[in-house]
């Protein structure tokens, strides 16, 4: 308000405001969306820990819910940024398995957990790369691109592991998997770590609001001077980076590079958890911190659902259906308050 | 205080009543009453932001009052939607046209009343008949066939196809928010025959315009809103333009126009032998403190040519120079960074993003001045945003207001704003006033000769004739994707140039009205 031109400050203020209670101040400056989202939240938290009451608010399991979120998070988020760009990226999960694939590899043949690690976030990057390369001097609908890529990346996978899992025996990925710093497992260290760093580049930053703009209108982005091809092609390399990094994780806790990992159903919580944070799938919209919290309602779903022994197959129906309920009412509140 | 002393035997079609209206901290309507009656023309006149577009909105039932109510008919009516408005006949041209895309020209006339052959299938037949019986009553029917895409036409085709889907249902209230702001001069006059015809036949017609002269020409009334109150209704021909704009900004409005010669500089633009898709081997050039303005019908090639120059089209031959060094364009970047910037005309499209903040939006362009190292600084953001919001005098609530909520002028002033901040060596406008008020238009008439006078070389798109003469030291004239003539202001003149820009087009066909 004090920034607005004195006249317009004037003219409105003329009228007198309404008052507003302070329940809708703390709404609005959190934002509506990210409001009902933390109100879900409280409720999935309430159910369960109502039907639970004995496991559900142990420190043993709140550590478990935030190691199962520490890969989804870290896909999630930037699968967040793909989406605020207009994008898709369905090849994740498959990116996830060729990475602990290549870190196994890696560690076997040279033996040192940096360079493995590095390798595989590296070839990740490259793999994502290959997808922005596609979509933008290909002009290949990205849904189309990364599902194709997605069964290719896997292939690749199955073929330089033989089909095979690798174990990996490396004290170093072994503590990244299971150990804590401060108390706190590394894993979800690595995960606050990322959101840290997308939190900032899409609010503080030049990068971050250009992306918004690229997704938003790319026609507006190409009139203000916009590279937007560099843009994209870096984001789907950022993306199969975060899928690498996951696969890191992935590793690390399970200790073996597997080719199948990530091959059920990753993209899909991953999506799934940016479009309950926000995302519209037509670009433009949504943020880190809403992608989190979608993270962390799938998180305790799934923690929830097999403390409270549902089988299996009806979590996996219980996901499909969130996806479809978190678009439909997008959807509805965009009519509502759009 | 209203006037309407007249007593009118006519009767009121709708009737507003003590309608207020307000989004967040902006009271947009402060406790309006009107009343619009059968066969005459009611002209809504006020500032950016007054408080027409939510007014009509009202009528229309996309927006629901906060108090008051609408009377139709004689009864008390509550509109909870467009469909219950068109029920009663009553139908809303928008500022901003709104068609699909991906239809033809043909399907988006007659959407939702296509006829059937046997039942089943669409009668394509019966459709391009009656749609070439549309484009007729317009005088359009040589330039646009039926199953033309309709996003491939520029806006003032898109205004007419509004209108045209507008009439085709029976309508007894039409509401018109600045039909003309994209139409030329010769379309208005077509536009004016039509609605001429619908106020004979006992529509009841809400006008709104910018333009005064259109508005003593054609209305019987003049209501004025100013900051959502009405302050007067008067009948035309009881007032004066001066009168009424008095009434609108509460203040005289000074001279428009700056007579006092220019001094030129070195050449800033030189263009040489473009040629594109869509304009044929073009050559001129501006000079620093120059303003040149491109005359010509709708299709003539002037946003065409502007995009070419800008690099937002592929040019297939020549060249194009900024302060003498040759630019190599293969994208509007490339235009950018080589000192050129473009404020295209459909802002909604080209050149906001509805989904930021008027902040975002100002600074797109200039991330050197509000960051270092990428990151963003607030305070950077907000000085050079609010300087821009200042001198430019955008109505908003804040710099953080998204700027799909401002009124279609303060948009525009945003776009604006967001070439100022990066001060281009030449700036290319298109269409800058479209939906401006009297008052913003003489600030950004002062604005262009100040830019001038500050060395900066600047083409001026316009469909307004007195703005183009008023502002341009030399008048480029096209037609048919050509240069046809460059002028001096001292030779200009507006038959001279409606003259050149019509061409071989001078001998169209009569029009004929269908009833
Ligand atoms: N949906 C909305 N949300 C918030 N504010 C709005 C909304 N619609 C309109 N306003 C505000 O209400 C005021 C009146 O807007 P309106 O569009 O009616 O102006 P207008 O008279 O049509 O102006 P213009 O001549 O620029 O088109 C403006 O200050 C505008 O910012
Ligand atoms: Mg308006």
């Amino acid at each position: 308000m004090t920034d607005a031109p004195a006249d317009a400050v004037a003219k409105s203020a003329g009228t007198a405001p309404q008052s507003r209670p302070v329940l809708v101040r703390a709404i609005q400056a959190l934002g509506t969306h990210n409001f009902s989202l933390l109100i879900a939240l409280a409720i999935l938290i309430a159910i369960f820990g109502a039907l639970r009451p004995d496991v559900f608010f142990l420190p043993r399991n709140i550590s478990n819910i935030g190691q199962a979120i520490a890969i989804l998070g870290v896909l999630a988020t930037a699968q967040t940024i793909v989406i605020v760009s207009g994008g898709l990226d369905i090849s994740v999960g498959s990116i996830l398995g060729m990475s602990t694939v290549c870190i196994a590899l890696a560690v076997e043949t040279t033996g040192s957990t940096t360079l493995a690690i590095l390798f595989g976030i590296a070839v990740s990057a490259v793999m994502g790369l290959v997808n922005g390369l596609i979509i933008t001097l290909g002009r290949v609908n990205a849904v189309i691109a990364t599902l194709g890529t997605m069964a290719a990346f896997r292939g690749v996978a199955f073929i330089i592991s033989n089909g095979q899992s690798i174990s990996i025996f490396d004290p170093a990925l072994r503590f990244i998997g299971d150990g804590k710093i401060l108390g706190i497992p590394v894993t979800i260290e690595v995960l606050m770590l990322v959101i840290a760093v997308f939190f900032v580049l899409m609010r503080y930053t030049v990068t971050g609001r250009n992306i918004y703009a690229i997704g938003g209108n790319p026609l507006v982005a190409r009139l203000a001077g916009l590279p937007i091809r560099t843009y994209q092609i870096g984001i789907y390399a950022l993306s199969g980076a975060a899928a690498g990094l996951a696969g890191m994780l992935l590793a690390a806790r399970t200790g073996s590079g597997q080719p199948l990992s990530g091959s059920q159903g990753a993209e899909l919580e991953a999506i799934t958890a940016a479009v309950l944070g926000g995302c519209a799938l037509t670009g433009g919209k949504g943020t880190i911190l809403g992608g989190l919290l979608g993270v962390l309602i799938i998180g305790v779903l799934n923690n929830g659902m097999i403390l409270t022994s549902v089988p299996t197959f009806y979590q996996m129906v219980a996901k499909g259906v969130l996806l479809i309920a978190a678009v439909v009412i997008a959807e509805h509140q965009a009519r509502r308050f759009g | 205080m209203s006037s309407l002393e007249n007593a009118e035997d006519r009767a009121p079609v709708l009737s507003v009543r003590g309608v207020s209206k307000r989004f967040g901290v902006v009271q947009a309507l402060d406790d309006v009453s009107l009343e619009v009656r059968h066969g005459e023309v009611l002209a809504l006149v006020g500032e950016n932001g007054a408080g027409k577009s939510t007014l009509v909105r009202i009528i229309e039932g996309v927006h629901q009052p906060d108090q008051g109510m609408l009377e139709a008919g004689g009864a008390p009516r509550a509109f909870r939607s467009p469909a219950d408005a068109h029920a009663l006949g009553i139908r809303v041209i928008h500022q901003e046209p709104d068609i699909i895309p991906d239809l033809s020209i043909a399907e988006n006339l007659f959407l939702g009343d296509f006829r059937r052959v046997r039942g089943l299938f669409l009668d394509r037949r019966d459709l391009a008949r009656r749609t070439r019986a549309m484009l007729a009553a317009f005088g359009l029917q040589d330039e646009l066939s039926p199953w033309t895409r309709a996003g491939a036409l520029g806006p003032a085709y898109r205004q007419l196809m509004e209108i045209m889907r507008a009439l085709r249902s029976g309508v007894r209230l039409l509401a018109l928010d600045e039909p003309t702001s994209s139409l030329t001069e010769d379309e208005t006059r077509r536009l004016f025959d039509v609605v001429e015809q619908l106020r004979r036949d006992g529509v009841a017609i809400v006008y709104i315009s910018h333009r005064m002269h259109e508005v003593m020409a054609i209305a019987d009334r003049v209501a004025v809103l100013r900051d959502g109150r009405l302050v007067a209704t008067r009948m035309t021909h009881e007032v004066g333009e001066a009168e009424i704009v008095q009434l609108m900004v509460g203040r005289p409005i000074t001279e428009l126009f700056d007579p006092s010669a220019r001094s030129l500089g070195p050449v800033l633009l030189s263009v040489s032998g473009v040629t594109t898709r869509r304009v044929h081997d073009i050559s001129f050039h501006v000079r620093a403190g120059e303003v040149v303005g491109l005359a010509g019908l709708v299709g003539a090639g002037r946003s065409e040519l502007a995009e070419a120059i800008f690099g937002h089209d592929r040019a297939i031959a020549g060249s194009v120079a900024v302060a003498g060094k040759a630019v190599r364009l293969r994208s509007p970047a490339d235009a950018i960074a080589a000192g050129i910037g473009f404020a295209p005309e459909d802002r909604k499209s080209q050149a906001l993003l509805l989904l930021r903040s008027v902040k975002d939006n100002i600074t797109l362009c200039v991330p050197d001045l509000i960051s270092r190292f990428d990151f963003i600084s607030g305070e950077d953001e907000r000085s050079v945003a609010g300087a821009l919001v200042e001198r430019l005098r955008v109505r908003t609530p804040s710099l953080d207001q998204l700027v799909s909520k401002l009124s279609g002028g303060n948009q525009q002033k945003v776009v604006l704003g967001r070439w100022l901040a990066r001060r281009p060596k030449v700036l290319i406008l298109d269409e800058p006033t479209r939906g401006i008020d009297v008052g913003a238009k003489a600030e950004i008439y002062r604005l262009i000769a100040e830019l001038a006078a500050e060395g900066m070389a600047l083409l001026v798109i316009s469909s307004e004739m007195p703005e183009l003469l008023g502002l341009c030291d030399r008048l480029l004239v096209m037609t048919g994707g050509r240069i046809v003539a460059d002028l001096a202001r001292a030779e200009a003149s507006e038959e001279r140039i409606l003259d050149l820009a019509m061409g071989n087009n001078l001998l169209r066909g009569e029009r004929t009205m269908v009833a």
